[in-house]
Order: C-alpha cells, then sequence, then structure tokens
C-alpha cells in the first residue's frame, strides 16, 4: 500500500501542497498528468529522494517520511532508464544483492531467474553502451527487481520505444505484476498505456491527485 | 566545408582559422627557436652534468608525487563540491581559488612564513620541511591542487546523479553509491586532472626558489637549473634544460593519452 498523506514541498518555483492519495496493496496504478505537474517529483518523494517541508508517506502501514531511500525498499526504474555504464547487466540486476552482501551463488541465481523472466539472459555480460532502448528498459526494471520489493516505481518506461517494443513491454509488465504481486506506481503521458495496464487510474491535476478509474478497468 | 556555405560563411570560417593559425604560430614557433638555438652536442652536455641530472630525476619524482596526492586529494573535494549543499560553500569554493590567482612568489613566502609558526615549528620538529625536498612537494602541491581539485569538480558535475540515486534506492549507503557507480566513470577526469598536476607540478618555480631554496643537489629542480643556469649567463644549458623538460611533458602526455584510449576513456 502506498499513501501520501497532506504532502507539501516547495522546489525554486515548484509547489505542492496538501496532496494526498492511496494506491492499495497489490494495484497497478497508473498516474497521469501534464508535462512539468511534478509526476518525477512524485516518485522521488516516494523513493525517498526528495523530501516533503510537510505530511506523511507510509508504505504498507509504515510511515517512511524519515527514512533513507536505502531503508525504503522500493524498487525505482527512473526514465531513461538510467543504468550504470560501468557495470555488465549481470552485475547490475545483482547490484542490490551484492550490497547486502548475499552469497554468490544466490546472487547469481536471482540474476539467471530474472533473465529469464525479462528475456535478457543472452545480455548478461554486456555494457548498457551495447543495449537497444526496450534492452535497457528491461535491465531497468530486472535491476528493480532484484530485491523483491514490495512496491515498484516507474517513470515513463516505455516513452522511448518503438509500436512493437512498446507492445511487448506492456505484456511484460503485465506478467511481472501477476508473478509477483508487487504494488505499481507507474508514471506515463500515454491514456493507451494506463488503459491497457492499470487497475487503478490516477490524475494528476491542478495540484491534486484524483482516482478516476473506469469501471471498465475497475477490478 | 559543406557545399551549401557561401562566401560570407568561409570568411567567417578564415577569420577564426586566423586567429587559431597566429596562436599555433606563437606555440611552435617557441618550440622550434628552442629547438634550432641548442645542438645536440648541448643537449648532451646538459645530460652529463651530475647537477642537471640530479634536478631532472628530482623534477620527475616531486612532480609524478604531487600529481598522485593532488588527485587523491582533488577527487573527495570534487565530489563534495558537486553533490552536496551547506553553509559557507561559496566561501570554501572562493578559498580553492586562491592558490590559482594568488602570485606564485606569495605561495612561496606563505608556506616558509607558516613554517616558522609555532605549528609549523612543531612540524619541522618531526619532519624537517622547509628548504629540503618534502617542501619542493609541498610548494608543487599547494597550487597543482587546485588545478585537478577544478578538474574534479568538472568531471562529477558531468557525471549524471540519477544512477547514483538508483543505487542508493537498491540499498546502497553513500559511500557504496560512490566507490561503485559514480568513481568508475571518472576515470578519464582523473586522469586530466593528473596530467595538469603533473604538468603544474613540472614547471613550479617561484614557489620552490623561495620556500626550499636553489641548492645544487639538494633541493635543485629543472626550472631551478633554468635559472641558474641564465644567471650565470649560461643560455646554451639554459635552453638544454628547457627542451628536456617540453621533452618530458610532450612524453608523458602521450603515454598517458595512449594509456586512456586503451582504457576506453
Amino acid at each position: 500500500m502506498i499513501r501520501f498523506d497532506s504532502i507539501a514541498l516547495t522546489q525554486g518555483s515548484f509547489h505542492l501542497s496538501n496532496l494526498s492519495f492511496e494506491v492499495p496493496t497489490g494495484a497497478y496504478a497508473v498516474l497521469m498528468g501534464p508535462t512539468g505537474c511534478g509526476k518525477t517529483t512524485i516518485l522521488e518523494l516516494l523513493c525517498g529522494l526528495r523530501s516533503p517541508m510537510l505530511g506523511s508517506i507510509q508504505l504498507n502501514d509504515q510511515d517512511v517520511t524519515q527514512l533513507t531511500p536505502a531503508a525504503r525498499g522500493v524498487g525505482y526504474v527512473p526514465q531513461d532508464a538510467a543504468l550504470f555504464p560501468t557495470l555488465t547487466v549481470g552485475e547490475q540486476i545483482g547490484f542490490s544483492l551484492r550490497v547486502r552482501r548475499l552469497p554468490d551463488p544466490e546472487v547469481s541465481a536471482r540474476v539467471a531467474e530474472l533473465g529469464e523472466l525479462l528475456g535478457i539472459a543472452h545480455l548478461l555480460a554486456r555494457r548498457p553502451a551495447d543495449l537497444s532502448g526496450g534492452e535497457r528498459q528491461r535491465v531497468a526494471l530486472g535491476r528493480a527487481l532484484a530485491f523483491r520489493p514490495s512496491i515498484l516505481c516507474l517513470d515513463e518506461p516505455l516513452a522511448a520505444l518503438d509500436e512493437d517494443m512498446h507492445a511487448e513491454m506492456c505484456n511484460l509488465l503485465q506478467t511481472v505484476h501477476s508473478e509477483t504481486g508487487v504494488t505499481a506506481l507507474h508514471v506515463t503521458h500515454s491514456l493507451q498505456e494506463s488503459e491497457r495496464l492499470a487497475t487503478h487510474q490516477l490524475r494528476f491535476t491542478s495540484g491534486s491527485i484524483q482516482d478516476v478509474t473506469s469501471d471498465k478497468a475497475r477490478p | 566545408m559543406s557545399p551549401t556555405s557561401d562566401t560570407r560563411d568561409r570568411g567567417f570560417l578564415l577569420v577564426l582559422a586566423l586567429f587559431a593559425g597566429l596562436y599555433i604560430a606563437l606555440i611552435v614557433g617557441m618550440l622550434a627557436a628552442d629547438a634550432t638555438y641548442t645542438t645536440p652536442g648541448d643537449l648532451l652536455a646538459a645530460l652529463e652534468s651530475p647537477e642537471i641530472r640530479y634536478a631532472a630525476k628530482l623534477s620527475l619524482i616531486t612532480s609524478t608525487i604531487t600529481a598522485l596526492l593532488s588527485v587523491w586529494f582533488a577527487i573527495p573535494i570534487g565530489y563534495l563540491l558537486s553533490r552536496t549543499n551547506f553553509p559557507g560553500k561559496a566561501l570554501i569554493d572562493g578559498i580553492l581559488d586562491i592558490p590559482i590567482v594568488l602570485p606564485p612568489m606569495v605561495i612561496g613566502l606563505s608556506l616558509l612564513i607558516l613554517f616558522q609558526t609555532s605549528f609549523g615549528q612543531a612540524i619541522e620538529g618531526v619532519l624537517p620541511i622547509t628548504y629540503r625536498i618534502p617542501s619542493v612537494v609541498l610548494a608543487q602541491f599547494a597550487v597543482a591542487c587546485a588545478f585537478a581539485v577544478r578538474t574534479m569538480r568538472v568531471t562529477f558535475d558531468q557525471i549524471p546523479q540519477r544512477p547514483e540515486q538508483v543505487a542508493l534506492t537498491l540499498g546502497a549507503t553513500r559511500a557504496q553509491a560512490f566507490w561503485r557507480v559514480t568513481l568508475p566513470q571518472a576515470g578519464s577526469g582523473a586522469l586530466s586532472a593528473g596530467l595538469l598536476a603533473w604538468a603544474r607540478a613540472l614547471g613550479e618555480f617561484g614557489p620552490i626558489l623561495v620556500f626550499s631554496g636553489a641548492t645544487r643537489m639538494r633541493t635543485e629542480v629543472l626550472p631551478t637549473t633554468v635559472w641558474l643556469e641564465l644567471s650565470t649567463g649560461n643560455l646554451e644549458a639554459a635552453v638544454a634544460v628547457s627542451l628536456l623538460m617540453v621533452l618530458a611533458a610532450i612524453s608523458v602526455l602521450v603515454t598517458a593519452r595512449a594509456l586512456g584510449a586503451r582504457k576506453g576513456w
């Protein structure tokens, strides 16, 4: 469960005030809104990369407002993937497990498992410079899922993909969601993506987030 | 030049090329003048002089130590300036520029006075510095490190912060994110910072003259040799030593670039 309660934030000329919304456990929420409205900021608040001036953020009934990003356990797939340029695909996926000091065989097994799930098992030795746009997004997804987070946030993960790849990645995200049961918050511009993937549709307009889930999408 | 560019574009490019050409002519002209003024005999004579051999050895060793020390300090300082905001940051930033703008002689004099204070004397009691070899490294480091810091700061500014933030969300501490994600991307910047610091250290003269003295076979580095030879009217030896420094600088530059290219920097 993700809950924002009366969040306020000022960053230069950008303001948020009294922002509240909730995503129930196991939901796939898609957040839409105009460019520059602060969608990425919402994800940064959720991951702990920014702190609100007022209000609280709760994940699975725990108040995480004061916790560091590392302590929150939120899987984050940023815009443009933001892969680690000097690490191989396998090292990126295993990153969260290595910093948790898991034994090598466990790390390798998890990397292999995600490689299969995401269709990137043949890319594990490559570096980001040698990957296509779609491959980069899959690696970023694998990297975020490796430590089995209960919350996953995705910042326009399909924006840079061509139509075929887009459809394929939508299927993949659905598979990942049903297999892991992760609570997802997915930010996008695309209504098509929202209708295809969302169990909960959220709209960010004039500083507030409304649940606009259509009856068709409602589970 | 593209086929669509008209006469006015060509004129503009010609003006750019003219300025570039004049400056390059000055640089190449200076080196050519040195090379034609001296003879292989002068160079060999310079290389055979024990004083000059000592100065060359001391110059190469101290410059290398200074370059390594400078990079070692510049990486944490550059990273701190690039990634954090704290009260008084503008002041710290300004202080770090002082060695770049201060006249070199003033740096030497300031070091000399610093080591006459009770604090300086306490250090001298453990490790004698003034007029000894450590003073050469310290005088070089005082200036060269400021250039390395500037280079490392720009390097970290140009490395996107997002991957580092992702590392934090994956459970890494800030130190782990720095060592595993950001620092490995800073290789070419660290190489540039080291080269710049090395070149500054090799050419450092004013602070060394004041803080280390110009004692032959003791604290004499190559720039000191040029000055000593010039002041005794031995222009041939001064030019030969200058050429040695040019050759050393070029060979280090070429080697480092080749190493960097092989590592993909």
